[in-house]
């Protein structure tokens, strides 16, 4: 290894990188957009837009949607004439919910009848719509109690104090904040992202000019040449790390609970997988564009499995052991580890041993077929 | 092998799946000389030279670079050569100083050597006026130096230059190839694929090649002289283009080409002549006197080719 040669390189492509405007706004940018956008919009289902028609018109019902709209999870931006209206409403998307209260609503409480209650919510995105259902569920239940306390008052009876008192704790998240479980994932999808698109970039655009036949003819090995592109894009892969991690801290104010310098380390092994796996797709692509599709075939299945976006656990078996196969998925678990959790080592050395494994094998068959294909 | 060549090449023969890129060739070039590859596009010329350089393994046949084995030691042979790739081989986004300073790395020279070669080989190339000037703003010519003076920063023995004056203008043709000449006397070997024809004069010997095989090789003078070169007259008529076209499809032509404001017309042999004037006359031209001329290359070349 001739680290003149390497520096030699990797002065070049600093230079090369930071003459191009529009690819070092591209790659300092997209992070942030993508970190504050998944940020902003990871956040809870809350204040869906609500249509009611209430019959009863009495203190009672006005009572009853007080409670609703207490909830936060419901927020009232119509009034109903008739079940017409509700209907429209949903069908029209002006509305989520809607709350049907019955003409004898508040006679029935006085019958000590049991009132009903429609509550019919858009159910196309089912995530949403089982959060609104659970929570009209707890609205339905709290009122349904204060109603009997109050009624065993009226009759003189004291309310008994039997039951179970679950007592709940959200450990690490305790605000249950989407951000704090979205934003490290982010983090860990952008590094990918990057990482990939520029090693393609870096080699495939040198192909394509003709100019790798120069570097080619040079005495320069190939190893010395792969160090040589790599050492900035690392660089550049830790700049983004940083602007990140500041964003997430102090816009987000995402805690990071663990070792930050835990973090840099194992960042460091993803990118020699991302960083390899780009070269690799490299070799095989004519192209850019080429590069460009094939790279997808990798980032959009890695982004579905690695537990991103769904739980590793809920996967159907097949899936989960496809799971494995994702970098992502160890990284992913190292980086939420680290940031939400604060665990270090104790917990995380399988996951950074895999994703070693994952570093070594792909970059080391990247250096093979890059020289290859340098025939 | 002797020990003043430079290039040895027997047999050589490179395949790309079911073609047939260079099919079994053979030649020498001796040490000093400039050695000229002559032909049309996809005559396997570049693939010639990468093999030569030891970028592209050979599927058989040997060729030694300077005492060295291009397929079993292709790094020996980096280390001793320059070469200037067909078409663009700069980085638009690096200035001509940068290029200079890469290359100098890349060869192993650092601080002050590396200054020195760097002011050195801009100013032997005459950049030093553009030394910080982006390679995509120069132009045609001024990158053709630029690459050049890349190629032989670290004084290879050897230079292998791959279509260097494609696309540049006559006047910059002219000075590139002074930079050539001047490098070929000072005791480096050249050898240089091109397919203008009047650049081939500045070689000390060259090789036609056609379809993978070198069909014809000498001198400059040989080849025009060669008793396979057929005869060559000249005819000066007003209607040139349309004698042209008349002689399209006639056996005995081997070659027809305007040249300046006369037709070089080739044909096998002596007697092919008085056959020519009677076709012409036959047709109502008025022929003129058919001077017998020198074949320049180009006549040369299209008769080789042409000829079975």
């Amino acid at each position: 290894m001739n680290w003149r040669r390497v520096l030699t390189i990797a002065m070049k492509e600093y230079r090369q990188f930071f003459r191009d405007h529009r690819t070092v706004a591209a790659t300092m940018l997209m992070p942030l957009i993508q970190v504050v956008l998944y940020g902003y919009l990871s956040s809870d289902v809350r204040y869906q837009p609500t249509i009611v028609w209430d019959l009863s018109r009495t203190a009672e019902s006005r009572h009853l949607l007080d409670a609703f709209a207490n909830s936060q999870y419901f927020s009232f931006v119509a009034r109903a004439h008739a079940m017409r209206d509700v209907v429209r409403a949903i069908d029209g998307g002006t509305a989520l919910a809607g709350i049907v209260i019955p003409p004898d609503y508040a006679r029935q409480i006085h019958d000590k009848k049991k009132p009903e209650v429609m509550v019919a919510v858009d159910a196309s995105d089912a995530t949403a719509a089982r959060t609104a259902l659970s929570v009209a569920d707890a609205v339905g239940n709290s009122m349904t109690q204060r109603l009997v306390i109050r009624q065993m008052r009226l009759a003189g009876v004291r309310p008994p104090s039997v039951g179970i008192d679950v007592r709940t704790r959200a450990w690490y998240n305790p605000g249950l904040r989407q951000e704090v479980f979205i934003v490290p994932g982010v983090l860990a999808l952008v590094m990918q992202f990057t990482m990939t698109f520029l090693s393609m970039s870096t080699i495939v655009r040198e192909r394509e000019l003709g100019t790798l036949e120069q570097l080619v003819v040079s005495p320069i090995r190939s190893g010395e040449l792969m160090l040589g592109k790599m050492l900035p894009l690392i660089t550049i892969g830790y700049i983004n790390l940083t602007t990140i991690l500041l964003f997430a801290v102090f816009w987000f104010r995402v805690p990071v609970a663990g070792s930050v310098v835990l973090l840099y380390v194992t960042v460091f092994l993803f990118f020699f997988t991302t960083l390899g796996l780009g070269t690799l797709v490299s070799t095989i692509a004519k192209t850019y564009i080429q590069a460009t599709q094939l790279i997808q075939f990798f980032l959009m299945p890695s982004m579905l499995l690695s537990g991103f976006i769904f739980p590793v656990d809920a996967m159907p078996p097949v899936l989960r052991a496809a799971s494995y196969f994702v970098p992502l998925t160890y990284f992913l678990t190292i980086v939420r580890g680290i940031i939400i959790k604060g665990v270090g080592l104790e917990y995380l050395w399988r996951q950074i041993a895999l994703l070693t494994l994952f570093g070594v094998v792909v970059f080391t068959v990247a250096v093979l077929r890059f020289r290859k294909r340098i025939d | 092998m002797s020990g003043d060549l430079s290039v040895h090449v027997e047999h050589l023969t490179r395949r790309f799946g079911a073609f047939t890129a260079v099919d079994g060739i053979s030649f020498d070039i001796r040490a000093g000389e400039i050695w000229g590859f002559l032909g049309p596009n996809g005559a396997g010329k570049s693939t010639t030279i990468r093999i030569l350089c030891g970028i592209l393994a050979p599927t058989s046949g040997t060729a030694t670079v300077l005492g060295f084995d291009v397929a079993r030691d292709p790094e020996a042979v980096k280390l001793r050569i320059g070469y200037m790739a067909q078409g663009s081989s700069l980085w638009n986004d690096l200035t001509v100083e940068e290029h200079m300073r890469l290359y100098a790395g890349l060869f192993g020279l650092s601080g002050a050597k590396r200054r020195a070669a760097v002011e050195e080989w801009t100013a032997r190339v005459g950049l030093t006026e553009q030394r910080g000037v982006l390679a995509g703003a120069l132009p045609g010519g001024f990158r053709k130096r630029l690459a050049l003076g890349c190629a032989l920063m670290h004084r290879p023995q050897m230079l292998f230059l791959d279509e260097p004056t494609a696309g540049v203008d006559p006047l910059s043709r002219r000075e590139f190839w002074d930079l050539i000449v001047g490098f070929a006397d000072a005791g480096t070997t050249v050898m240089v694929t091109t397919h203008y024809m009047d650049e081939a004069e500045h070689c000390n010997r060259l090789a036609l090649i056609y379809g993978g095989k070198i069909v014809a090789r000498g001198t400059p003078s040989e080849l025009k002289r060669a008793p396979d070169a057929g005869v060559t007259v000249e005819i000066l008529s007003e209607r040139n283009v349309a004698i042209l076209d008349a002689l399209d499809g006639v056996p005995f032509v081997r070659s027809a080409a305007l040249a300046g404001a006369s037709l070089h017309v080739t044909v096998d042999d002596r007697r092919d002549v008085d056959g020519l004037r009677a076709l012409l006359e036959g047709r109502g031209f008025d022929a003129g006197p058919l001077r017998d001329v020198t074949p320049s290359l180009e006549d040369v070349f299209a008769s080789v080719v042409r000829s079975p």
